[in-house]
């Protein structure tokens, strides 16, 4: 076992205004035991990868439900590549068709979950992937 | 290359992973805190702390934006809960400080509490003296409530601000037990609300009882953070605290306490860890609880027995 919490950065990038998936998911890591480190509403790709790295994160986690997701998460993966911070693993939820979900996995997000996914299914991704 | 030497080159990724070492596994991180000990002692250290919701992430924000003005960096240092049932926290003061999320200036890290409140303080004391090393000219820790643990990283900072809010009844009187010792300067935020003049002037009126002469005089700066008014006041109040502290020896003598304490609970944790290692070897201490449990033996008598082999050397 890792004898250190897990820390999770639970971003909302992009303008949609809707959190509620987002904060039930950082209160989901959190009752698992993990630190969740959450920045709020409207965050730019930039302020998302400058959060990780401060932050020292296992895991970006984002919620996109505005259909940006095709230019913003790439974006993400992009600047932590810039800041050669690729070991941080990300994912990303929300409401995301799933013809697009190839190219982003292409980008180098580790999953996407989509609406019905269950949070003990997040959880344990995590736990999995940061073990290894 | 070192994580020190990367950090003294400006990389905040080794900055971030030190921090990491730090909160984790402490005995880790010496041979990078030794590198950078002599690059420390250039950051005024700023502690803020008050009930929840008093605006203290807010209050930050505003400073750090205030000193990058003035061309200063500022790390910054936010704690908040660690729940004891999961071990989990959701860690939130950055919700209050996006703008400053991509100023190279400013470094901001938030920290859950863990297990215990000894080992939170250590390990935001280390912190600090990273930020400080890494070049920041301010440091602020920002803690939630006032409670022991509160005091304990009080004791790091080198001023000390304690915010309160109008609205909360009594909240002076949950405070006042330890806080009228600890607070170099009040700040009564929100004071666009009713029951902003009284809160000032409780805070007054109790700094008026206090009857032992006093250098300095916490002042009491009414503030309405997220609309920036009050805090270029509030700046000036720290500065003046400082130069208070300065010109009067108290920072060289707090520094001086400071790393009394510092050096004494390396001192302590080193001589506790020797004993625990020998006594394991031996399997004595659970002969000795026992021999307690049963009464044959006074708690007292049982550890001096212990600590005997020691004592003789």
């Amino acid at each position: 076992m890792r004898e250190r919490p897990i820390r999770v950065l639970i971003a909302k990038p992009g303008l949609d205004g809707h959190d509620r998936g987002a904060k039930i998911m950082a209160r989901a890591l959190r009752d698992a035991g993990m630190e969740v480190i959450y920045t709020g509403l409207r965050q730019t790709p930039e302020q998302i990868v400058e959060t990780g790295i401060q932050e020292d994160v296992d895991v970006i986690g984002m919620s996109i439900l505005s259909g940006a997701h095709t230019h913003l998460f790439p974006k993400v993966m992009q600047l932590l590549k810039d800041n050669e911070a690729e070991d941080i693993l990300v994912i990303g939820g929300g409401i995301i068709p799933d013809e697009d979900i190839p190219a982003l996995k292409r980008a180098g997000l580790a999953a996407i979950f989509t609406p019905g996914a269950l949070t003990e299914t997040v959880i344990d991704f995590i736990k999995e992937q940061v073990q290894k | 290359m070192t994580l020190a030497n990367r950090i003294l080159t400006g990389d905040r990724r080794a900055l971030a992973r030190l921090i990491t070492i730090v909160e984790n596994q402490p005995t880790e991180a010496i041979p990078n805190l030794q590198l950078l000990y002599p690059h420390t002692g250039k950051a005024l250290v700023i502690g803020i702390t008050g009930p929840p919701g008093s605006g203290k992430s807010t209050l930050v924000d505003k400073l750090a934006k205030k000193l990058r003005q003035q061309k200063k960096t500022v790390g910054i240092i936010a704690v908040d809960p660690t729940s004891p049932f999961t071990g989990g926290a959701i860690l939130g003061d950055r919700i209050r400080m996006q703008d400053l999320a991509t100023d190279p200036g400013v470094y901001i890290r938030s920290m859950g509490t863990r297990g215990s409140l000894g080992g939170l303080a250590k390990a935001a004391h280390s912190a600090i003296e990273i930020l400080d090393a890494a070049g920041m000219d301010y440091v602020f820790v920002e803690t939630v409530g006032v409670g022991q643990s509160e005091v304990d990283i009080v004791g790091i900072a080198d001023t000390t601000m304690v915010t309160l809010v109008p609205g909360l009844g009594d909240d002076i009187q949950t405070i006042k037990a330890g806080v009228l010792e600890i607070a170099d300067i009040f700040v009564v935020n929100k004071a666009d609300r009713p029951g902003a003049d009284q809160v000032k002037m409780q805070l007054e009126m109790m700094l008026d009882l206090n009857t032992k002469e006093i250098k300095w005089r916490p002042p009491v700066l009414p503030t309405v953070a997220n609309a920036g008014e009050g805090i270029a006041d509030l700046l000036q109040g720290i500065k003046k605290h400082y130069r208070y502290l300065h010109d009067s020896g108290e920072l060289r003598a707090r520094r001086k306490a400071r790393y009394k304490a510092e050096i004494m609970a390396i001192v302590e944790e080193g001589l506790r860890d020797r004993l625990l290692t020998f006594w394991a070897g031996e399997g004595k201490i659970n002969t000795v609880v026992e021999e307690v449990i049963a009464q044959e033996k006074d708690p007292y008598t049982a550890a001096f027995e212990l600590l005997g082999p020691f004592l003789a050397k």
